[in-house]
């Protein structure tokens, strides 16, 4: 009979699995080490689920070293090339009731810890902030139930980096504009829903992942003691931009939470004010190139020329130098045949967008003289939807 | 009534013979095994490094939904169903399947429904592109049109599946030779009349979940809208009810593989008989009460979190029996290594890693940080690519000196074991770790602390492709060769199936064999 | 065919036409069957009537947190908000609350309220006796309307539960009105 490689199955075999132990053995040692292991969290639920990943991981490697020893064994010992006879014995009611009942013991073994970490899990108390998570193809929105606060949250990994045009940053796709805001030390209640199909919100680091389901609400909760950022991401499949949706939190001591709150209610309502507000012509325009230099110039780059082959030059285009309807849409609602522009329509304000779209307009030696007031960009929005 | 078979494409198009249907089968299979692997690789390259740098986000989808369905309904179901074809009469000395006719017709309607699947890539908006378990409202109200053909589709595999399951069901039930009682089938027979009892009992399921999205998307009823007084999450209810006993589809029948081979090398019989048909039905049975294991994370009360957790843990009591009556098979028997007895043992150690991760996942708290990450991927390879693939190709080079009449090269045999298990490996046992560490799976770029494992894993999905090159090869090499196999091939088999010369005749068992 | 394939036959066929006819036409059903009683889900019930001096005795009066939540799906453009967030209520007694919707656009619309509960456990006991989601919600371009709820929360509420959370989400049912006059809503 031939053999091909190492001439002893069994043996290969055997190197095989000394590899994957040894690699066990590394990723026990490294269990802190988040890029072999499950994370240990920061939170008394992560914690226990930790623990309890571990302990059923030990068992199954126990098990794994006596079923595999005897197989092992059995493939070295008893080969017929080494003469070994086989035996004839093919029952034992013993054998088989003994290995029907200890694997039944070990199940509850492993089923009594599980129990009780769900039953805290599943734990209702009162919470001390309410958090309502919105899930949208792609990209999140918080709102501080009984805060008059809201925001939306986007990845804000540029594009240039995932078309390998740039170099990636460590925290890419793991990076948002506004990242959620928590307290220390408070119970913090998230409750899930979705505006179109199924989300699912996740922060490894809090163990929490529930599922935002559009019509439905769900609820979660987390306590975390220290303060720091934590990077999750979207955990089901939403359509295109599944894997663009990160989420990150901040958890901040209780103090500078209340500032930062405090800070972007005033800004949320200067916002609301400027939405409402008719600005000059001159307003619009510096007002706009900002918003540009923010949310435009990574692609149509600061001259407004943009990149041949790439991105479109928006001086002396067809859009910002045509009709203004066209204009709108196009920064509203996105580009239908390239998706690298996308839909500012809910990521910017009313005030941001006419102002952006008065200054594209008349700026880059456009010279359009028309501009766009915020009521008529809302106008627009509801009109076109 | 012995004639042998008609000349030319006639024979294969109208052809009522269970051994050219089986190889109809089986042919069918393996092309839908390269078309669903090329996929994979499309999925592997993309995932080589981080960035995006081959596919689109919405082509990647695309590859990702069909990946999984072709390898589910084209790949490893076909699969089985052309093993059983082939081996099921033989094996319970009978002369042909029940239902010839309709034999012929539930093969055929296969190649239509894959068509219809993959000519939805090349449609307006592009493929499903809503994941194998495609959950609504993705894959109704967001669905790309082509979603249509997908459910049609979808009922052509199923009413396929049903057809061939009601063939092996009458076939095992009826056609037995005097003598051949049920507990002195072969397992392989066995592990099949289950799993054709499952068919029947879930793919109807599956025609009612598609028949509902089809009502949703055109004729304005609302089971999965909530804006009408549907239910999202009542699609994943039904599809899982469903999904599940069908993920035990695909592994059943390899049980019964592995339990032919594994005494034939090891020259002894199977251990724990009785034991090993008794767990195969309440592994069947318990399928039934476990689905929403796959939906720990939608907000189920806590009783039903607990209920469905102890259920699933439950299952590893009859599978760890499986796998005991196995090893124990093997021990004090006479060992040697032929390519089918390599992949068999693999099957065995890989199939029981991916059920470690299984009794893993089926603690509710700790599934909340493993769910829909690649942990999950990782586990449901590891019981499917060694499980379902292993024990197809196990079974393919144990039986096909007795289809071809020749053996198959040995030394090739063995180098594709070799290069499929570390290709195997390679791919996916790094997906536990990135898994672990957080990367959610169906996304088509990830961070950087992802990068160098799925390198890894990218590398292997490529050499286990390259090992299939190797399989089909020696599969074709060996049709053409011309070293007789003997009518045992092995050293005492037991079965039918060995007493008939090799190649078996175009008619077998026209006249009952004596069964002792 | 021998009689035996023939009446085994039936058999199999009469079990697949069975499991398609469960799947399709009984799972789903039994499904809201299921969430009605065990509030699976955080779906709440049809109408409520109170059955005579049912909450008249509370022996145990306790005090519940009850917080509303507004949503809109996606592309409904109206304005809908809760007038409070949060109100205070005693178990068992009625308790009547306004949301606030306001069609912005220039076109009539309709739009349909659909309810959820959380914790999903609290459902059960969350009677809804009046409800502006049980009809669905037309109007016209510019209106703007107060809805009103009115709820009794269930003594026999688990003790542990001490908030509930009340989320609707406004659907955009204009199209499907076009067509459908007759609209049936839980």
């Amino acid at each position: 009979m031939l053999h091909i490689g190492p001439n002893n199955p069994a043996k290969a075999f055997h190197a095989f699995y000394l590899g994957i132990a040894v690699s066990t053995l590394c990723f026990t040692q490294n269990a802190f080490s988040s890029s072999l292991n499950m994370t240990e969290g920061v939170t008394s639920v992560s914690k226990e689920i930790y623990s309890l990943h571990m302990n059923i991981f030990w068992w199954c490697v126990a098990i794994g070293v006596v079923v595999f020893g005897v197989m092992f064994y059995t493939m070295i010992a008893h080969r017929k090339e080494h003469g070994a006879k086989a035996s004839n014995f093919h029952e034992s009611t013993f054998l088989e009731v003994l290995w029907t009942l200890i694997p039944f013991v070990i199940l509850i073994a492993m089923a009594v810890p599980a129990t009780s970490s769900l039953v805290k899990i599943y734990d209702t108390e009162e919470a001390d902030i309410d958090i309502l998570i919105t899930g949208y193809q792609w990209k999140w929105k918080y709102e501080y139930l009984g805060e008059d606060l809201s925001f939306f949250s986007n990845l804000s990994t540029p594009n240039n980096e995932i078309y390998n045009r740039l170099e990636k940053n460590p925290n890419y796709l793991l990076e948002v504009d506004n990242p959620l805001v928590i307290p220390t030390g408070k119970k913090v209640r998230f409750l899930l829903t979705s505006n179109d199909v199924i989300h699912s919100w996740w922060i490894p680091d809090f163990a929490v992942k529930k599922d935002a389901i559009p019509g439905f609400i769900n609820e979660a909760w987390t306590i975390v003691d220290a303060p720091g950022i934590f990077r999750g991401q979207c955990a089901e499949l939403c359509g295109k931009n599944h894997g663009f949706m990160p989420i990150v939190v901040e958890v901040k001591p209780e103090n500078e939470f209340n500032q930062w709150l405090s800070e972007q209610k005033a800004v949320a309502a200067k916002l609301e004010e400027l939405n409402s507000t008719t600005f000059t012509f001159e307003d619009l325009v510096t007002r706009g190139e900002q918003v540009y230099l923010n949310n435009c110039a990574a692609c149509h780059q600061a001259n407004g020329k943009g990149v041949p082959g790439a991105f479109p030059s928006i001086a002396g285009s067809k859009i910002a130098t045509g009709a203004l309807s066209d204009h709108l849409n196009i920064v509203i609602f996105g580009s239908q045949k390239n998706p690298a522009m996308q839909a500012f329509g809910a990521q910017l304000s009313e005030a941001d967008l006419a102002a952006v779209i008065t200054y594209q307009r008349n700026a880059f030696g456009n010279n359009m003289g028309d501009s766009v007031q915020p009521k008529e960009i809302l106008a627009f929005k509801q009109n076109n939807k | 009534m012995s004639h042998g078979p008609a000349k030319g494409i006639g024979r294969w198009l109208f052809t009522t013979n269970h051994k050219d249907i089986g190889t109809l089968y089986l042919w069918f299979s393996f092309s839908m095994f390269f078309i669903g692997g090329f996929f994979a690789l499309v999925i592997r390259a993309e995932l080589f490094e981080p960035g995006l740098q081959i596919v689109e986000p919405e082509f990647f989808n695309q590859m990702t939904t069909l990946h999984g369905l072709i390898m589910v309904f084209g790949a490893v179901m076909p699969a089985f169903v052309g093993l059983a074809n082939w081996m099921i009469p033989i094996m319970i000395g009978a002369p042909d399947m029940a239902l010839p006719r309709m034999n012929n017709w539930s093969f055929w309607i296969l190649p239509f429904a894959f068509a219809i699947l993959l000519s939805t890539l090349f449609m307006e908006g592009g493929g499903p592109n809503f994941g194998w378990t495609f959950y609504a409202p993705l894959s109704t109200t967001y669905a790309p049109p082509s979603v249509t053909f997908f459910i049609f589709a979808i009922h052509i595999m199923g009413a396929s599946s049903i057809m061939g399951a009601i063939n092996i069901i009458a076939t095992i039930l009826n056609m037995r030779a005097p003598g051949m009682t049920l507990m002195k089938m072969p397992l392989f027979v066995w592990t099949w009349l289950i799993t054709a009892y499952l068919l029947i009992a879930v793919m109807p399921v599956l025609a009612a979940v598609v028949t509902m999205m089809l009502m949703d998307i055109h004729f304005g009823t609302s089971f999965f809208d909530a804006a009408g007084g549907g239910d999202p999450v009542l699609f994943q209810h039904v599809f899982w009810f469903f999904g599940h006993p069908e993920v035990y589809i695909m592994i059943l029948p390899a049980f019964g593989i592995i339990s032919a081979i594994i005494p034939t090398f090891a020259r002894k019989p199977l251990f724990g008989y009785a034991s090993m048909v008794y767990a195969t039905a309440s592994i069947a049975l318990l399928s039934f009460i476990v689905w929403a294991h796959h939906m720990f994370t939608v907000g189920i009360p806590l009783v039903g979190e607990l209920f469905f957790m102890y259920a699933t843990m439950l299952i590893a009591v009859p599978t760890g029996v499986k796998v005991f009556n196995w090893v124990t098979t093997m021990f004090r028997g006479s060992l040697t290594f032929e390519t089918p007895m390599l992949f068999a043992v693999a099957f065995v150690i890989l199939f029981t890693i991916g059920g470690f991760s299984g009794l893993m996942l089926a603690i509710a708290p700790a599934d909340f940080q493993y769910h829909d990450t690649y942990f999950v991927v990782a586990h449901f390879h590891y019981v499917l690519v060694p499980g379902a693939i292993f024990s197809i190709t196990a079974g393919v080079y144990y039986w096909l000196p007795k289809w071809t009449g020749h053996m198959y090269n040995e030394l090739m045999g063995k180098t594709h074991f070799w290069l499929a298990f570390i290709g195997l490996n390679l791919t996916f046992f790094p997906m536990h770790f990135v898994g672990l560490a957080g990367m959610p799976r169906r996304i088509p770029d990830y961070a950087l602390q992802f990068a160098d494992f799925n390198m890894i894993s990218s590398c292997g999905a490529f050499l286990f492709g390259a090992a299939q090159v190797v399989f089909l090869f020696n599969v074709v090499r060996t049709i053409f060769s011309k070293s007789k196999a003997s009518a045992e091939v092995w050293e005492k088999p037991t079965g039918l199936e060995w007493q008939l010369p090799s190649p078996a005749p175009y008619h077998t068992f026209t006249k009952p064999p004596v069964i002792q | 065919m021998d009689t035996r394939t023939k009446i085994l036959l039936l058999k199999i066929n009469t079990s697949v036409v069975a499991s398609f006819v469960f799947a399709f036409f009984v799972l789903p059903p039994l499904y809201d069957v299921f969430c009605d009683i065990t509030g699976l889900n955080g779906k709440t019930a049809g109408r409520y009537t109170v059955e005579d001096d049912r909450f008249n005795q509370i022996e145990d009066a306790r005090n519940i947190h009850v917080q509303f939540i507004a949503n809109n799906n996606e592309s409904m453009p109206w304005i809908f908000k809760p007038r409070d967030f949060q109100v205070e209520t005693i178990v068992g007694k009625s308790k009547t609350v306004f949301y606030f919707a306001q069609n912005p656009t220039l076109n009539d619309m309709v739009g349909q309220a659909i309810p959820s509960i959380s914790p999903a456990e609290a459902a059960r006991y969350f009677h809804k006796t009046e409800c502006f989601c049980f009809n669905n919600q037309p109007l016209i371009a510019g209106e703007s309307a107060d809805l009103a709820l009115q709820f009794i929360v269930d003594p026999d509420l688990p003790k542990h539960i001490k908030t509930i959370t009340l989320s609707y989400t406004m659907f955009d049912i204009t199209p499907e009105k076009r067509t459908q006059l007759t609209y049936n809503s839980n």
